[in-house]
């Protein structure tokens, strides 16, 4: 694992000054704090972080091939280095280091067509090819990874991180009014958009080439919900397959030249991954695991059953409403990005933990309520297709007090469900049918963006953006694969692996490990019918197929708890950190010209209150408290 | 037992029964009766049979002879599938 930063020229022009490059790497040391190291000629300068993992003593970077022809730094692993390295060695190719990242540029010189796709692995890779006086930029399937880049007339610079590229004196840090419509809609931005004006990102399973002055963006990797007719045709065979699939996954992210942990929640997708990987681990696995002191997001329980059906060796941080509010300014300084949700300060402190634990690697679950078919809004988009086939049943939209229990408790609820899931009900070949209500109700948190702000978004909609984005075959694929391919693309890539996922890890140099995003897992797995994904409303049933003889019972069987965090506890009350009433200020929100003064009063005033506060409105009090931090940041 | 059946006491037991009272549920069992599912339970089976077997269910035929016990239940299913 890594930072990478590097400069070129698009122009005729300087040579590459190597201070800057290492400017630009001083502000992501906490990516790779282990050592630096710099390549630079007349029209490249390619810059490493090093986190060191695999091959401690010459895996240093830049790397480069037998002729020093092609250079390469990258950020990430190689799962499969082993196995590609003894191919291309048997080809004639000869190895230098033990380390994964120079396999890279052999794979690249022996097939430059597919080269990615050869690829089990997790990265971000920055590749100079001398003879075709070509850089390429080039991003993992699921965007495990993060990779920047800016333009300039005569320069492009990339780095793992927006703020290593603020480190050149020609880049402005402006947040994008047209990202903050999409995170204020989709809690992420859409595809190459990064949070920031003139910043983009290389699209997840994407690669840029940057040649002749000219910057080419090219897809390598398309996620296909398409029915695999070839499955098992038996939900145990299937079970059967994905439990092998995801042990040898686990066997390869087990590779390193340092100790492995696991993240645990206490739920199905980390309690599998802990089980499969101390079956495998040389040594008594750790695991480390986050408390609550409000019971509606506390999972201890859970953990130490888990621990202890196992026999794991478990560290667990309290993360106390202190603690999360503390964090929070550090949290955004690191996702470099507005978000809606607290969730990712407790991944923080998480990673704080495991650091001082002297781990640098850990296992962690993220993907499978994806691929497999975990989220409440795939079990919503069903009842209510239910609900649609007898649109005037008074019973059937009674099935959605199974996923909103709240919902049976008061008249108002009852009312709040038929007027709120009732929308664009019978409209059921809508592309965003899953979605649609979920975005639409998030972006109501638009509101409260100054009338400045409004009017240069005016018009812009960012669902028809999405839209566009969509693969030709979209429209073929079952209703539930659609929903599935949109929590993947949308949110996995775009908010759970980069502000909850890299960035928090990296924050304290730990590297996550996703066993569910191996690529054989998910071809597979997106490729079961859904019924083996969700049965009635039993989520992921071919995982807890999977895993119902190793796992405990409950833990199998559990209701499903979503991942979350205190939000108006943590900012507002006796202990409210002093930043949030100095961001949330008249003046100070007027000074940054993103919201309306007066709208943030009122909802200020009503957190204060011992009202009832909506998800909405935390969402926004979220979202515009870390828009107002980050922007603060760059501002000093 | 024939598939219909296992598919619906595998959906009864994975959804609403918990340890030991698995091995007691019978096909021939009134479901409500013996508290293995609510009003709310009924829906969801409904939910179920209509998403797994493709069929429709109207609101008026959610009756105990169709829907008390598996073996009702599956018999319904044949009827509907015809």
């Amino acid at each position: 694992m890594c930072g990478i930063a590097g400069k070129i020229n698009l122009r005729q022009g300087q040579p590459i000054n190597s201070k800057l490059i290492y400017r630009m790497l001083d502000t992501i040391h906490h990516r790779g704090p282990d050592e630096n190291g710099v390549y630079t000629n007349n029209q490249i300068g390619l810059g490493s972080a090093r986190l060191s993992i695999i091959d401690l003593v010459s895996g240093k970077q830049p790397i480069s091939n037998e002729d020093n022809t092609i250079w390469v730094v990258f950020n990430g692993e190689i799962y499969n280095y082993i196995e590609l390295r003894s191919d291309l060695e048997a080809k004639g190719h000869v190895f230098r280091t033990q380390s994964d990242t120079e396999v890279l540029v052999h794979l690249y010189e022996e097939r430059p067509s597919d080269w990615l796709l050869q690829l089990n692995g997790q990265f971000a890779i920055a590749l100079w090819d001398q003879r075709e006086q070509a850089l390429i930029l080039a991003r993992d399937r699921m965007g495990i990874r993060p990779l920047y880049y800016t333009a300039k007339d005569n320069y492009l610079l990339f780095a793992s991180e927006v703020k290593s590229l603020f480190a050149h004196p020609g880049i402005e840090p402006e947040i994008d009014p047209t990202s903050l419509a999409q995170i204020f809609t989709f809690w992420s931005t859409l595809g190459s958009r990064s949070s920031f004006r003139n910043i983009r990102s290389v699209p997840p399973g994407h690669f840029a080439v940057i040649k002749k002055g000219k910057i080419i963006i090219n897809r390598y990797w398309q996620l296909d919900m398409t029915l695999n007719r070839d499955v098992p045709k038996s939900l145990d065979e299937a079970a059967e397959e994905l439990r092998w699939l995801l042990s040898d996954s686990i066997r390869l992210r087990l590779r390193s030249d340092v100790p492995v942990g696991s993240y645990l929640s206490g739920g199905l997708d980390s309690s599998t991954i802990t089980a499969l990987a101390s079956q495998q681990a040389k040594t008594r696995l750790k695991t480390f695991s986050i408390a609550f002191g409000d019971k509606l997001f506390d999972e201890t329980q859970h953990q130490i059953r888990t621990n202890e059906y196992l026999d794991i060796d478990n560290r667990t941080i309290h993360a106390t409403l202190e603690d999360i509010g503390a964090a929070f300014p550090q949290v955004i300084a690191h996702t470099e990005t507005p978000i809606l949700r607290t969730a990712p300060a407790p991944m923080f402190l998480l990673s704080k933990m495991v650091h001082e634990n002297d781990f640098k690697v850990v296992l962690t679950g993220e993907g499978a309520d994806e691929i497999l078919g975990g989220y409440d809004i795939f079990k919503e988009a069903k009842i209510r297709r239910f609900w649609a086939r007898q649109p005037d049943s008074e019973l059937r939209p009674r099935l959605l007090e199974r996923l909103y229990p709240y919902l049976s408790t008061t008249t108002f609820s009852k009312a709040y469900l038929k007027n709120f899931f009732k929308k664009n009900l019978e409209n059921t070949n809508d592309t965003f049918y899953s979605h649609r209500l979920r975005w639409q109700n998030t972006a109501r948190c638009m509101n409260f963006l100054s009338p400045e702000i409004k009017s240069e978004i005016k018009g812009y909609d960012p669902l028809a953006e999405l839209a566009e984005t969509l693969p030709a075959e979209f429209n073929n694929w079952e209703a539930f694969a659609q929903a599935q391919y949109l929590e993947v693309t949308v949110f996995l890539s775009g908010y759970l692996l980069s502000s909850q996922g890299d960035r928090m890890g990296m924050a304290h140099s730990v590297e996550g490990r996703y066993p569910f995003l191996d690529p054989r897992v998910v071809d597979f797995s997106v490729g079961l019918p859904a019924n083996f994904k969700m049965s009635g409303l039993r989520e992921k049933v071919v995982l807890k197929r999977a895993m119902r003889d190793i796992l405990p019972y409950e833990t199998v069987n559990r209701h499903k708890q979503p991942y979350r965090a205190p939000i108006r506890s943590v900012f507002f009350g006796k202990k409210s950190p002093a930043y949030v009433k100095e961001n949330l200020s008249p003046k100070k929100i007027d000074e940054t010209g993103y919201f309306n003064a007066k709208a943030v009063s009122g909802l200020s005033k009503k957190c204060n209150s011992t009202g009832r506060v909506s998800e909405t409105e935390e969402m926004a009090l979220v979202g515009i408290l870390s828009a107002q931090l980050l922007n603060s940041m760059w501002r000093s | 037992m024939p598939k219909i059946e296992n598919e619906i006491r595998q959906f009864l037991v994975e959804n609403f029964i918990l340890g030991d009272e698995v091995d007691k549920m019978g096909f021939d069992e009134s479901l409500l009766e013996n508290g293995v599912i609510d009003s709310t339970g009924v829906l969801e089976v409904v939910f179920f049979v209509e998403d797994k077997f493709q069929i429709e269910i109207d609101t008026e035929e959610v009756l105990p002879e169709n829907f008390d016990t598996i073996n009702r239940l599956a018999a319904y299913i044949r009827r509907k599938q015809e």
